[in-house]
């Protein structure tokens, strides 16, 4: 059973179906002028128009993208640079995606000055702190809308209000809400938004931005003025085509699978606080998404809770330095203050609207005799050992690496 | 992770994994901010090791790395089993990630640990 749909998912029947014409048959460019590229362009607009429907923006507000990751970017980029003159600050939040912090890193290397708002142990921020933080000098705040490790859901409708207020830009990440709770870009106050078509049973590699009309933004790829000079590039037509389909269906059965995800989620939670000792919900209880729960167990590690876990059947992932291929204990778990020890005990189970037929009690079971099975190997669960004395010996207490 | 056939094997089947009451020679290594905390235990009669188990908190590889080193390790003088070296744990495992090799290959580090132990103890 797939339980990493945090991660990707699976393209749905329906999709796919939608997008197979548009590799052979309808092959065309949707720039020129004859039938067949008139075609792809039809294709083009009705699914920007999908797109559009699904988070109440108007069609010309969306810009197709290579995915999350370049909407962030251009985001990012795209308000830095057109607004440098106006002021170089920027506002964020210690846990966003690396496609938001990476890009804001850079930034810095230009000169920008970035404030890093913390997330506390909930996981959420707090407005007094945005409010603080906003100078005469900031150009743009962005804030996710939801994370992707722990699930939790960020308050966009009033830091858009307050940004609005202030005629800063507003740009948010829903690469994770959209299809599980309401993205709405009047509600939420948003300039600027990103969307990832493979996190809603779409194909990998497209994106949107929604700019909202009158905001502009310094373009990233030059070329042949598609997408209104904004983004060029002989658009990836069937994969739009596959993400505008993927956004009609996943708007269209919102209420439903908000229903169904939520109710599993809740009953997770409860079966799992409840029968494993010592186990936690990272991240706030109430202000969370309906498909995505992180958990950690104390005195184990996540690589090889993993590991059982796929033995088992079961995908999940977790945050755990171990796992990363930098070595490097989550980030986003750090930002909440855990304990790196804790946080190498964390697992992220992520549903998706196939997964109504996941037993939670048979996941449960499974999952509560493999993290018994990790302590009884483990000695910071058997022993009273003192850790203080049992550092890395050859680099010392702050080796990261051996 | 990518994961040779043994060292899933020692992973999921570990041998010797437990806590030794009687042992004469204890050793803990690694350091659980990073992920590995592994402990070994040894009974050591006649300079030759009768008996040896661990308890690790760590990853696949961790857990296997210890595992194999009882394997390779029972039956051995202390001053053959002062020998055995990281890459000879690794090798019989059919090799680690090359991630793994630092970080989690810390088995013959335990051991030697456990074997200092005992020869302070039996000073
Ligand atoms: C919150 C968030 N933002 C951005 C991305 C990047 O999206 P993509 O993989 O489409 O580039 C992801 C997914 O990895 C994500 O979870
Ligand atoms: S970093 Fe793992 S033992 Fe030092």
């Amino acid at each position: 059973m797939y339980l990493d749909n945090s991660a990707t998912t699976q393209v749905s029947e329906e999709v796919f179906e939608e997008m197979k014409p548009y590799f052979r048959e309808e092959f065309g460019n949707p720039s020129t002028l004859y039938g067949i590229g008139r075609e792809s362009k039809k294709a083009l607009n009705q699914a920007r128009q999908r797109v559009a429907d699904a988070i109440n923006a108007k069609p010309e507000e969306i810009i197709f993208t290579g995915g999350g990751s370049e909407s962030d970017n251009l985001a990012i980029k795209g308000i830095a640079f057109k607004l440098a003159k106006k002021g170089k600050h920027i506002i964020t939040t210690d846990f966003e995606h690396p496609a938001v912090k990476e890009t804001l890193y850079f930034l810095e290397s230009l000169d920008f000055k970035v404030t890093y708002l913390p997330v506390y142990e909930n996981g959420v921020i707090k407005i007094d702190d945005l409010k603080e933080a906003i100078t005469d000098e900031t150009i743009l705040i962005t804030v996710m809308h939801g994370n992707n490790e722990i699930g939790t859901v960020q308050p966009i409708e009033e830091i858009g209000k307050i940004a609005r207020e202030k005629g800063i830009k507003f740009h948010t990440d829903a690469v994770q809400t959209f299809g599980k709770i309401p993205v709405d870009v009047e509600k939420l106050n948003v300039d600027l938004l990103s969307l990832s078509s493979h996190k809603i049973n779409g194909p990998k590699g497209v994106g949107a931005l929604y700019i909202k009309k009158g905001t502009r933004v310094t373009p990233l790829i030059h070329g042949g003025g598609q997408e209104r000079g904004i983004r060029a590039g002989t658009e990836n037509v069937p994969g739009i085509v596959g993400f505008g389909k993927a956004c009609e269906l996943a708007a269209n059965q919102l209420d439903e699978h908000y229903e169904k995800l939520s109710s599993i989620r809740d009953e997770l939670i409860d079966k799992v606080l409840g029968t494993i000792p010592e186990a936690y919900l990272n991240g706030d209880k109430e202000k969370r998404l309906p498909n995505l729960v992180n958990f950690r167990f104390k005195a184990i590690e996540g690589e090889s809770l993993i590991l059982l876990l796929d033995a088992k059947g079961y995908q999940a992932s977790t945050g755990s330095a171990c796992s990363s291929n930098k070595l490097e204990a989550s980030p986003v778990l750090t930002a909440l203050g855990l304990d790196p020890v804790d946080v190498h005990g964390s697992l992220r189970i992520s549903l998706s609207p196939e997964s109504e037929k996941f037993d939670v009690d048979e996941f449960v079971d499974i999952l509560s005799e493999a993290v018994s099975r990790l302590r009884q190997m483990s000695p910071l669960w058997n022993d009273d050992l003192d850790y203080d004395g049992v550092m890395c010996k050859k680099h010392g207490d702050d080796c990261r690496m051996c | 992770m990518d994961y040779s056939e043994k060292v899933m094997d020692h992973f999921a089947n570990p041998r010797n994994c437990r806590k030794m009451e009687d042992a004469n020679g204890v050793g803990t290594v690694g350091n659980p901010t990073c992920g590995d905390l592994m402990t070994i235990y040894i009974k050591v009669e006649d300079d030759v090791i009768q008996d040896i188990s661990f308890q690790t908190f760590g990853c696949g590889a961790a857990i296997a790395t210890s595992s194999m080193i009882t394997e390779i390790a029972v039956g051995k003088t202390i001053d053959e089993a002062l020998k055995i070296s990281r890459n000879d744990v690794a090798e019989e495992l059919d090799g680690l990630p090359p991630i793994k090799m630092h970080c989690s290959n810390l088995a013959a580090d335990g051991l030697q640990a456990a074997i200092e132990n005992y020869k302070e103890n039996n000073q």
